[in-house]
């Protein structure tokens, strides 16, 4: 199914815990994911069901005594669960590439853009000066900035906002990162501004063959950007596959709500669907069975499976527990969508 | 006549500089815009950060000092502070905040911060006070205990749900919605709009819904405009808008909202791209030579856009 050496992250049994109190609970919740080469894997879901969690446990940038990561992230045999800080540290910038989401937090405010970049360089390679300066040159042209001799010597605060996070994208692609970490890149920006940082994270991925992991709430940018994606659910993966499946034959019944209570380009008038409850906080989640069996009661009990496993629906396409096959919406036949 | 019906409104930042701190420059938030809102309808006021959208807003609500034009709401102007006092228009102009946390005072109970307009407004005891509180807890679909609560015991929405509450303790005619549902998620954001849809339907609520989320707007305006620089670029129906948009940034800005068709993506891109290119070369025949957007000019009925040509084809 999967060659070994497009596997870029292989993920396995993810847990990551954090301390409330004096206990530990489940941010994210036994994942199981897989990144390839060249691909965007984008990871889907409302705040608090984990997205930037995983993300954070992938890089490394949890607080060793109020966070508990458990599981295996393989990256090229070495295993980043519970790895020691200087090799981690030589693999964060040069091997997984992150950009943030909002540029000006994420940016040095008093060194210059030229010197911000180059400081990945400074640390992981062992360029002279003039080459880390054309280095830089050339990132700054290849990330769409019109002038980057001018710009090498600008502040951030002299920038807008899409131009810095151009910038932080030149940072986390400066070592040619075979991966690259993109945590919600576009939420701070303007649509027009979106679409631009969008097309040059395809354009980029596709000149690098990079492997991209992608993570926002916004379905839209799913569908524009990405190759797969993983849906994610209150710490748990609920649905994974293409973006072709997952839009076209949504099949968990959290994907299909979402997907119902967007604003529709050619619905009219009508009422949103609207999901009921709340996303659980990390303290309330049931640990056991289904965790979206609460926001839908119609459904009975005997669907969901007591310990929900990933099921095959389709080719690469997996979906959490049993209740997808026979759930219908309320206002839907329940023979209807059983067929 | 429309509820509140706008003319000319120009608002002003003077830019101060120079040893004497004397004002040399002005920033034009609002160059002279447009428009009416008409009672129990919904108007959608469409722009990028920066493009004087919420200084409408605010405006209205009397939270920005006018620089010039007029404000007239059912005839009268209330740009001037005692026409203002008379109509009691600040009762029944409420607004609803983008942040749900820092527009709730964190030191008061539920309770108090929906009771704050009605204490402001009306002569009413603490147990006729605290009916109306539960009623309009109820309306937004509340449970009743959460009177006692603080506002950080609950989560985004059910902030947004209790600024919507807060909104709507007065009986207002207008509700001004600044950008109300995009600090919310997307299951949250169904709710909180179709509240606004019910309050609205119950009490004939206007909205002037701000927003840059044009799928949002789409679901919940008739009537819209598309602002840019301070100035409106294009004024028009739901259809004249979304299926026959005349102005290049109207253009570029529905061009770039993303479509959740997978399938679709490459024609999407082909499409962006070319539009984004007409932007780069044609910026100059929509703007003028001070990058001021044109005066807008009528197309059909309810569709206005601010082009150029017409223009001059007028003038020959």
């Amino acid at each position: 199914m999967e060659k070994p050496e497009d596997l870029l992250l292989d993920i396995q049994h993810l847990h990551t815990a954090f301390r409330v109190g004096d206990d530990f609970y489940d941010a994210v919740d036994d994942v199981n994911l897989t990144l390839r080469k060249d691909e965007i894997l984008a990871i889907v879901g409302e705040s608090g069901s984990g997205k930037s969690t995983l993300a954070t446990s992938i890089i490394g940038l949890h607080n060793p005594l109020n966070t508990k990561v458990t599981g295996d992230i393989l990256y090229n045999n070495l295993n980043l669960v519970g790895l020691n800080e200087p090799i981690y540290n030589r693999i964060r910038g040069n091997d997984i590439g992150m950009i943030f989401q909002d540029p000006l937090a994420a940016l040095n405010p008093l060194m210059r853009i030229g010197d911000q970049i180059a400081e990945t360089l400074v640390y992981h390679t062992k360029m002279t000066k003039e080459q880390r300066d054309a280095r830089v040159l050339e990132l700054l042209a290849q990330v769409g900035i019109p002038n980057p001799q001018r710009t090498f010597r600008q502040y951030p605060h002299e920038l807008s906002g899409g131009m810095r996070q151009r910038i932080v994208i030149a940072i986390a692609i400066a070592c040619k990162p075979p991966i690259i970490i993109a945590d919600e890149p576009t939420t701070a920006l303007d649509v027009t501004i979106q679409a631009q940082i969008l097309d040059l994270l395809r354009d980029i991925q596709k000149e690098t063959h990079s492997g991209i992991i992608l993570i926002t709430h916004d379905l839209g940018v799913v569908a524009e950007t990405a190759d797969r994606v993983a849906v994610m659910y209150a710490g748990q993966m609920v649905e994974l596959g293409t973006a072709q499946d997952v839009f076209a034959h949504p099949t968990h019944p959290y994907t299909r709500s979402l997907l119902r209570s967007m604003p529709q380009a050619d619905a009219d008038d009508d009422e949103l669907h609207v999901i009921q409850g709340v996303v659980p906080s990390l303290k309330n989640m049931q640990m056991t069975g289904c965790r979206f069996a609460e926001r839908i009661p119609w459904v009975p009990e005997t669907a969901h499976e007591a310990t929900p496993t990933m099921h095959e629906v389709g080719p690469d396409h997996f979906v959490q527990c049993t209740c997808y096959k026979t759930f219908h919406f309320q206002d839907e036949d329940a023979t209807q969508s059983e067929g | 006549m429309a509820l509140i019906e706008i003319r000319d409104l120009k608002i002003h930042y003077p830019i101060r500089s120079g040893f004497w701190n004397r004002v040399t420059d002005h920033v034009l938030a609002v160059d002279g815009v447009n428009f009416d809102i008409e009672e129990g309808e919904t108007y959608g006021l469409i722009g990028e950060s920066g493009s004087g959208k919420s200084t409408i807003g605010k405006a209205i609500v009397g939270l920005e000092p006018v620089t010039s034009g007029h404000i007239f709401y059912k005839g009268e102007d209330i740009t001037k502070a005692s026409n203002r006092k008379r109509l009691k228009y600040n009762k029944d102009v409420q607004m609803i905040f983008q942040d749900s946390l820092s527009s709730l005072n964190p030191r008061k109970r539920i309770e108090d911060i929906i009771a704050e307009p009605i204490r402001n407004f009306s002569n009413l005891t603490p147990t006729e006070e605290r009916k109306r509180v539960q009623e309009l807890l109820d309306i937004v679909g509340m449970p009743s205990d959460a009177m006692y609560k603080y506002p950080h015991e609950f989560s985004g929405g059910q902030r947004q749900r209790i600024g919507v509450a807060r909104a709507v303790a007065t009986n207002p005619k207008l509700i001004i919605a600044d950008e109300p549902v995009s600090a919310l998620d997307l299951s949250v954001q169904a709710q909180v709009l179709n509240f606004m849809k019910r309050i609205q339907q119950e009490y004939n609520i206007s909205y002037l819904f701000i927003s840059h989320d044009l799928g949002v707007v789409k679901h919940m305006c008739k009537e819209m405009s598309i602002m840019h620089r301070g100035r409106f670029v294009e004024i028009g129906s739901k259809a004249d808008i979304y299926n026959d948009p005349r102005h290049i940034y109207t253009k570029r800005l529905l061009s770039a909202i993303p479509d959740v068709k997978p399938a679709d993506r490459e024609a999407n891109r082909e499409h962006r791209k070319a539009i984004e290119a007409e932007f780069r070369d044609e910026e100059n025949r929509y703007y003028d030579q001070n990058g001021r957007v044109y005066d807008l000019q009528q197309i059909s009925q309810s569709h206005w856009a601010a082009l150029p040509e017409l223009k001059k084809d007028g003038e020959a």
